[in-house]
């Protein structure tokens, strides 16, 4: 009985995800907005890099990306905090 | 693990390194960057413990260890010179010193002296990333084992 | 043309990985289904920036007058793999004791309150 209602409550929820996929804006394009020319046009005059992503990661977003350096340092010392020997 | 497995693993693990740090330093130019190439090597490193076994490399714990401390000190150090402008500005792009060459405008060969402080924030993260996955991998091979803590 | 097929691979793999949370009960099975789940997302995420005909944004040795596809949707995916890879590490680690203490990795037997 549980088991049917949680592949009913799935065959749900899997519907709405697939008729909103099909409801979006077409494929390829996509909205410009003014962020994304920014980001294209003056990543060279203002960063001197060539490649925007790394631009946008290290320059524009940098404070982003402390955050998730931040993440990763937690998720090792998680990790190596709970693959300790217990003590009997 | 059998003698194949070790003559590979040692042939292959300069040459996963050398790879990653060639995504890591031509992170501004080509597609990569600090996390892509610290996967790189970290899979070395995984491969290193799957041919050679853990328990020999149990003592380099502490080493992974500190190095990930040191890139996110770096990291996070390299934010903070660009504090008389604002939190992470780009103080070294276009000053002529070190990585400072400016850039022609639209598509160029690439110059690998460029792009500020991005270069090296892209070393302090591939090393944080290195040694943190290489930590993960190594942990999990440990557990169980003789040198487990 | 393809309409909206890539969006709806995205959508089936997102389902395909809640599907394996709904019916799977092997805790290893269940960290797999949250990584399908990522990786549908991740994606999804970068089909959104594309544009028609363009080229990665990196003006190394780019073909002139092409269109570049919108770079923050991908520096996002790059923060959003980075965690990914981060719970997917703290996931498997938690089993692992789990195991170690419960001797079982059936999601059902390892229930300690029982309603």
């Amino acid at each position: 009985m549980n088991r049917w209602l949680a592949i009913a409550a799935f065959c749900l929820a899997g519907g709405f995800l697939i008729f909103g996929a099909t409801t979006l804006r077409p494929f390829g394009e996509p909205k410009r907005t003014e962020m994304d020319d920014y980001f294209n046009r003056f990543s060279q005059p203002e960063v001197a890099a060539n490649n925007a992503v790394t631009a946008i990661v290290f320059d524009y977003r940098g404070y982003d990306t402390l955050g998730e350096a931040t993440v990763l340092f937690t998720a090792v010392t998680g990790v190596a905090l709970v693959l300790r020997r217990l003590k009997k | 693990m059998t003698v194949v497995v070790r003559t590979i693993a040692r042939v292959l693990l300069p040459l996963s390194l050398v790879f990653g740090g060639y995504v890591v330093m031509h992170g501004h130019l080509t597609p990569g960057g600090g996390f892509q190439g610290g996967a790189v090597a970290a899979s070395g490193l995984a491969m290193v413990v799957v041919a050679f076994g853990a328990d020999r490399l149990a003592k380099k714990k502490g080493l992974l260890s500190v190095l990930e401390s040191l890139g996110g000190v770096a990291f996070a150090a390299l934010g903070f010179l660009g504090l008389g402008l604002t939190f992470f500005a780009n103080v070294l792009a276009k000053t002529g010193g070190l990585f400072g060459n400016p850039v022609p405008y639209g598509p160029n060969p690439g110059d690998l002296n460029t792009a500020g402080t991005l270069p090296l924030m892209n070393w302090a993260v591939g090393f944080k990333v290195l040694a943190g996955l290489g930590a993960v991998v190594l942990l999990f091979a440990l557990f169980g084992g003789e040198h487990d803590r | 043309m393809i309409g909206n097929l890539p969006f709806v691979v995205c959508m089936i793999l997102v389902a395909l990985g809640l599907w394996t949370l709904v019916v799977k009960r092997n805790l290893v099975k269940l960290v797999i289904g949250v990584g399908l789940i990522e990786s549908g997302v991740n994606l999804f995420l970068v089909a959104l920036g594309y544009v028609q005909g363009g080229i990665p944004p990196i003006y190394t040795y780019a073909p002139a007058d092409a269109p570049m596809v919108l770079p923050t949707p991908q520096a996002l995916t790059l923060t959003s793999i980075v965690i990914g890879v981060a719970t997917t590490a703290l996931m498997l680690a938690f089993a692992v004791v789990i195991y170690r203490h419960k001797g079982t990795l059936d999601a059902r037997k390892i229930r300690e309150l029982r309603g």
